[in-house]
């Protein structure tokens, strides 16, 4: 994709706001982009170090460092949500999404700028009312939230009300910020660019954007629901009143499962890029890299019950979804081959975002192939809710979308800030999480092959050995994280300044034909894409 | 250093592992968790003697598509490093590969799916149960009832480290042990009475929910004589680690023995049983 013009909006607009209204009252896109970022590694903080706490409890049988198991169970539940709703999802989309769909197709701003930033204000209330049911220690239900555990005789107190709420409000968020991506890409791409030559970023946060509209408001209708039975004597979910726990799995699922594309898809955007730039070739394959996507959002959303396996569903129903779930290996299978076959006969240099992009591919192979284990639902007997199933999703979610968000982070920050990243600490970054991570969840394949229930305070002592190296795992991914917190400082206290295209050849989509940082305002001219 | 003796206990747990044959002892074979274990618990039921091989199978093809991809990676990096490969290549389409690329995958699944779809159905549920259990959930321990042995009831517990026993595995062993004969199939029907939890035994390869408001069936056996232990497997609150499953497989003439004896201990208990909660 080329510019037929350059477009460097180096004028400034007269008025200068103050910080209030800069970062409060926001509506520019780069602003709402970078507080965005910025919450989501403060919510990755936090949940980074419940994952301390919770290793370090298991670090050896019969430990004590969380004092009970309603406190541990709280501990796991707040982990999940902040990493998904906290720390990803804000990170991919409203982080990265809303810096680049405008840059990348060539639109001044997004759609809607007032509900840009309503989207994002709608967070921070939902992570206070998170880290309350934290604190109260009253949301110990696990991220799934089922009924009866969830409901008010077994978790009475208000904080898991408080937990219930913040998911409606993150949720509430990411439905406006998702209407605004759709409405902004449908409608603002720079003229010429059609939607067979948008960028691959834009088309994984357009089908990200779909499955959120799709699949969070049947999150919010289970959690109102929920919190019916929970505070005004309804019971959907209680079997005492006509009502049914294994619904609340179904819509639960029903929206579970698409999040977790929601949560790789943008991730797949960010690698294609990567892996174009530092091959210094275009994209192998690119319609099939878009409809995989497309495939993959459609597919997800009809193979929810292949978590409910063993909730008593019939053996149809298992064999339908168990082949439905298999077939997502295959769209999977196109884009991991497509981006090999993309360095293919390229110019490969070893930069830290290709670093990540080159790890991301191998992890997410290694989570994805765990994945068809999973799917066969006669295997899932002996492996559902174990330490294999653990390992499966942060092999795909904790390393792969993470290992994405890091490869959009070198990536992008010169173009962001204006400053390069140190490169010897970024690959210092890189190689300590690699090693981290691997060391952290691949014995966890054998744990949870061995049969060591997840969700668990304390095992017996035959699942010890794995235990401590698993730990021993995340104490190093932990101080990768502190050398990542070096590496922005570093970049962040940097003097030297980058070019517009630091990548050079490689980069071609919009955004590196603006300054970095760019403009306040940029495109006041629209871009032409022949 | 306290830190220091439980890494040596954890290492020597490993050896002694090594060094003898955990398996056979005086009251038959054990089904648990082995430290440093790598795969499956050993199969003691014709389910998980195919689940077992099914997963090899999948574990196989995993092995190499996994290998393979790893392979291709240091491959490009190596051959088409920007020091040897300076001037890229404009390749971005070749139909015969992206075909290929999409078919092969199916077939592959195809090829896992058969087999796949078998197991599931043998192990959905048995046509000719020799007898039934009901298994019921509770915050926190197990309840076996054999309705077809005059509604026998037992509440199993598991048992506290301050009770453990020399021999007894922590965490693992419990009170009263749910008993089954050896080569029989047994239905089980799983319920709960609170919140939900699961029944999971994996040397038998089985696994269902406990529900409160359902009964769902599912089936198991053993085929030899020995001690098998399962854990509770969905998040159920506070206690979630201590409710573990433990299950004696005897002969058919000392189950008949264990029935007689605990139909004689229920007819002596002087008044009803309330339930404990």
């Amino acid at each position: 994709m080329d510019a037929t013009t350059t477009a460097a909006d180096h004028h400034e607009h007269g008025h200068h706001p103050t910080f209030v209204q800069r970062w409060l009252f926001s509506t520019n896109h780069k602003d709402i982009g970078t507080l965005y970022l910025i919450f989501a590694v403060v919510g990755g903080t936090v949940g980074g170090t419940l994952s301390e706490i919770m290793r370090a409890q298991l670090n050896f049988p019969n430990d004590h460092i969380v004092n009970s198991g309603q406190e541990w169970n709280t501990i796991i539940t707040t982990h999940g949500l902040l990493m998904i709703f906290f720390s990803v999802m804000p990170a991919l989309i409203g982080g990265f999404g809303n810096w680049f769909i405008p840059l990348m197709t060539g639109a001044p701003d997004m759609a809607f700028p007032r509900l840009n930033n309503i989207s994002f204000w709608l967070l921070p209330p939902a992570f206070g009312l998170i880290c309350t049911g934290l604190l109260m220690g009253e949301s110990g239900s696990g991220w799934t939230l089922y009924p009866p555990l969830s409901n008010s005789t077994y978790e009475p107190g208000m904080g898991m009300d408080c937990t219930l709420f913040a998911l409606h409000l993150a949720g509430l968020s990411s439905l406006l910020g998702s209407m605004n991506f759709i409405v902004t890409i449908f409608n603002m791409r720079a003229p010429g660019m059609t939607l067979h030559k948008m960028p691959l970023f834009i088309w994984s946060e357009l089908v990200t954007a779909f499955l959120l509209l799709l699949a969070v408001p049947v999150l919010a209708g289970a959690i109102t629901m929920l919190i019916c039975d929970r505070n005004f004597g309804t019971s959907f979910f209680d079997p005492a009143g006509g009502g049914d726990p294994v619904l609340f799995q179904h819509l639960f699922w029903f929206f579970g499962h698409p999040e977790v594309y929601i949560m790789i898809l943008p991730g797949f955007g960010i690698i294609s890029h990567v892996i174009s730039t530092f091959s210094r070739k275009p994209i192998f394959g690119y319609l099939g890299m878009v409809y995989a996507m497309v495939a993959i959002g459609v597919v997800g959303f009809v193979v929810w019950a292949h978590h409910m396996f063993i909730s008593g569903i019939d053996v149809d129903t298992r064999a339908y979804f168990m082949a439905a779930t298999l077939i997502i290996a295959v769209p999977t299978g196109i884009k991991v081959f497509s981006w090999i076959a993309t360095m293919w006969g390229g110019s490969v240099e070893l930069k830290t975002p290709m670093l990540w992009a080159i790890g991301f591919l191998f992890v997410f192979t290694v989570g994805g192939v765990t994945g068809v284990v999973c799917a066969n639902a006669g295997i899932d007997e002996v492996i559902h809710n174990t330490y294999y199933v653990v390992a499966h999703f942060h092999y795909v979610l904790s390393l792969g979308a993470v290992f994405s968000i890091f490869a959009g982070f070198y990536y992008w920050i010169g173009k962001m800030s204006g400053h390069q990243y140190p490169e010897y600490w970024g690959k210092v970054h890189f190689w300590m999480t690699f090693v981290g991570v691997n060391l952290t969840f691949f014995p966890q394949h054998f744990l949870g092959l061995s049969g060591m229930p997840r969700r668990y305070p304390d095992y017996p002592a035959a699942f010890a050995g794995w235990n401590f190296v698993s730990s021993c795992g995340a104490y190093l991914s932990g101080a990768a994280f502190l050398v990542f917190l070096y590496v922005v400082y570093r970049t962040f206290t940097s003097k030297e300044h980058v070019a517009d295209n630091y990548w050079g050849e490689g980069a071609t989509t919009l955004e590196w034909t603006q300054t970095s940082p760019p403009a306040f305002h940029t495109y006041l001219e629209l871009p032409r894409i022949s | 250093m306290r830190m220091a003796r439980r890494l040596l206990a954890v290492v020597a747990c490993g050896i002694l592992n090594l060094s003898i044959a955990p398996y056979a002892g005086a009251q038959g074979v054990v089904g648990a968790p082995r430290p440093w274990e790598v795969g499956m618990q050993r199969s003691f039921s014709p389910i998980k003697d195919r689940i077992i091989d099914l997963h090899d199978l999948v574990l196989a093809i995993i092995t190499v598509i996994t290998l393979f991809v790893a392979a291709l990676l240091m491959w490009v990096v190596y051959r088409y490093n920007s020091q040897r490969n300076p001037t890229p290549s404009r390749t971005s389409h070749n139909t015969i590969l992206e075909i290929s690329w999409t078919v092969i995958p199916v077939l592959i699944l195809v090829v896992m799916a058969i087999p796949s779809f078998r197991l599931i159905y043998y192990q959905d549920r048995t046509p000719d149960p020799d007898m039934t259990i009901k298994v019921t959930g509770h915050q926190w321990y197990w309840e076996y009832s054999y309705p077809d042995h005059g509604n026998i009831d037992i509440e199993s517990r598991y048992v506290g480290d301050d009770d453990l026993k020399p021999g007894q595995l922590r965490l693992l062993d419990v009170d009263n042990q749910l008993v089954i004969p050896v080569n029989k199939k047994i239905r089980i029907l799983t319920t709960s009475s609170d919140v939900i939890h699961s029944f999971f035994i994996p040397s038998f390869g089985v696994q269902r929910y406990a529900i409160p408001g359902r009964t769902i069936e599912t089936w198991l056996e053993a085929n030899q004589i020995g001690t098998f232990y399962g854990e509770c497997n969905q998040i159920c609150g506070q206690n979630h680690s201590q409710m573990p499953i433990s299950v004696r497989a005897v002969s058919e003439a000392d189950f008949k023995t264990w029935v007689d004896q605990a139909k004689k201990a229920a007819s002596m208990t002087p008044l009803p049983k309330i339930a404990s909660k």
